[in-house]
């Protein structure tokens, strides 16, 4: 488990987030959602210690992550999976050395279990075949399922997700978000997904935090967002037309 | 190592090269008179080990290397490939730029020793080819109050400009942020920065060491 309590963060006279306090529970999806601008990723990159907060904890379990010193914070990064928005994926490496980096960096596995497991990491991302192949030399989609495949590999207590499913086809992105709610209950995974995609929010996810202004205006499960009556998530959830019309359709029943 | 040193074999080679066969032609048109013709070969031997293989070799992998480290790590920074080594727990400054820093420590002092010896070579062959001097005469010029102080003095040279062009690529490639634009800043800075401070080292390695 994750918490996240009294977060506060500025750049200069900007503040981004306002003290947010959130609790992100293993063997689920957790997603935090919100317009863009609205603290999403800096509450991520506070989280995994990529930004330092100005004020507030970040717990890891019964680890306080922020009182940490470097040594300390790698032990737990060790711990993590990251798939970035991005990808990225080193490119001066090819799709499998990519997959096997974090075990040759960390792991005591031999080279054979290395490649075993990497191996296997790529057929769950349906991506076998592609692993002597650079980043450059693949599309976009599959770039992501490569970046999902490395942030696994090691098995991680806690996985981050960047918008997963921005960029990609419809049928990846379902097989993406399948991927990452069976890997979060098959192995008890802390996840955190941070996503504008609704369709994803509400096929996967088991924890919801909406995030307006730098607070976490909102929390509750998929069955609550359609009808939270919570002005600024109303227009989130229903800013496009399908949205509406299956709320329509909802009122109806 | 490949990047930063065997792949700059061929500039080095060339320019070392065409400038030493260049200086010998410009000594060779001073010769004369109460000028000896053995100092064609001194007056090569000087400036290739001096100042052109020490200095002006780092000077141009400046460009080369440090534009390369530079816009390799821009371009890890800002596709968020450091994010992804340090979320991982690995320690991104170390990892990246560590072994480019000792791979330059070794090949920059091979590349000058292999500038010093090409361009006392060319000059060597273009006073033949040229018959500026006869080559017993170069050859005397090459050996005549050669003091090994000097190779020593180009070494530690090349060493404080190895870490120097390094260090500093590494600093501006790392400290990238936007995108594809910023990234060629970086490697624009990396080349001026360098340059202006290896030009400043060397006045300040030069006035300590051989004064």
């Amino acid at each position: 488990m994750i918490r996240v309590s009294g977060v506060k963060k500025a750049f200069g006279e900007k503040a981004v987030l306002h003290g947010i306090d959130a609790e992100f529970n293993s063997g689920q999806v957790n997603f935090i959602i919100g317009r863009s601008g609205s603290g999403k990723s800096v509450l991520t990159k506070c989280i995994v210690g990529l930004l330092e907060v100005d004020a507030g904890l970040i717990q890891y379990g019964d680890t306080d992550f922020s009182e940490l010193d470097l040594k300390g914070r790698e032990k737990v990064r060790r711990q993590i999976g990251m798939l970035f928005q991005g990808g990225a994926l080193f490119d001066s490496m090819t799709v499998l050395e990519n997959v096997m980096f974090p075990l040759r960096m960390f792991s005591d596995m031999t080279e054979e279990e290395r490649l075993e497991r990497a191996m296997e990491c790529l057929r769950r991302v349906e991506l076998e075949g592609a692993e002597d192949r650079f980043p450059a030399e693949v599309s976009g989609g599959m770039q992501k399922r490569v970046a999902l495949a490395r942030a696994i590999v090691g098995k991680p207590q806690y996985l981050f997700c960047d918008e997963p499913n921005s960029g990609l086809d419809p049928q990846t992105a379902i097989v993406i978000d399948n991927l990452i709610k069976d890997l979060t209950h098959e192995y008890g995974t802390t996840t955190v997904v941070i996503s504008h995609d609704m369709n994803s929010v509400i096929e996967i996810g088991d924890s919801i935090h909406f995030l307006h202004e730098g607070e976490v205006a909102w929390h509750g499960d998929r069955m609550d967002i359609l009808d939270s009556g919570v002005k600024s998530l109303d227009g989130f959830v229903y800013a496009s037309d399908l949205m509406k019309d299956i709320r329509k359709q909802l009122r109806k029943k | 190592m490949e990047a930063i040193g065997v792949q700059s074999v061929g500039i080095v080679a060339l320019l070392s090269v065409f400038m030493g066969a260049v200086i010998a032609i410009q000594t060779a048109h001073q010769v004369g008179g109460w000028v000896p013709a053995y100092t064609i070969g001194f007056t090569v031997r000087q400036t290739m080990i001096l100042e052109f293989a020490p200095t002006i070799i780092p000077v141009i992998l400046s460009g080369k290397v440090g534009s390369n480290i530079a816009s390799q790590i821009g371009t890890m920074q800002v596709t968020e490939q450091i994010d992804a080594l340090e979320v991982m727990g690995v320690r991104s400054i170390s990892f990246l730029v560590l072994p480019k820093l000792l791979a330059a420590l070794l090949i920059f002092p091979f590349l000058v020793v292999i500038a010093m010896v090409l361009g006392m070579g060319a000059g060597a062959f273009i006073c033949d080819f040229a018959e500026l001097s006869s080559f017993a005469d170069y050859e005397y010029g090459l050996q005549v109050d050669f003091s090994p102080f000097d190779v020593t003095y180009a070494l530690i040279k090349t060493c404080v400009f190895a870490l120097i062009i390094t260090s500093v690529s590494a600093y501006h490639g790392y400290y990238t942020s936007g995108g594809a634009r910023e990234v060629g800043r970086s490697s624009t800075k990396a080349v001026v920065y360098s340059v202006v401070i290896v030009m400043v080292a060397n006045l300040v390695i030069t006035q300590l060491l051989l004064t």
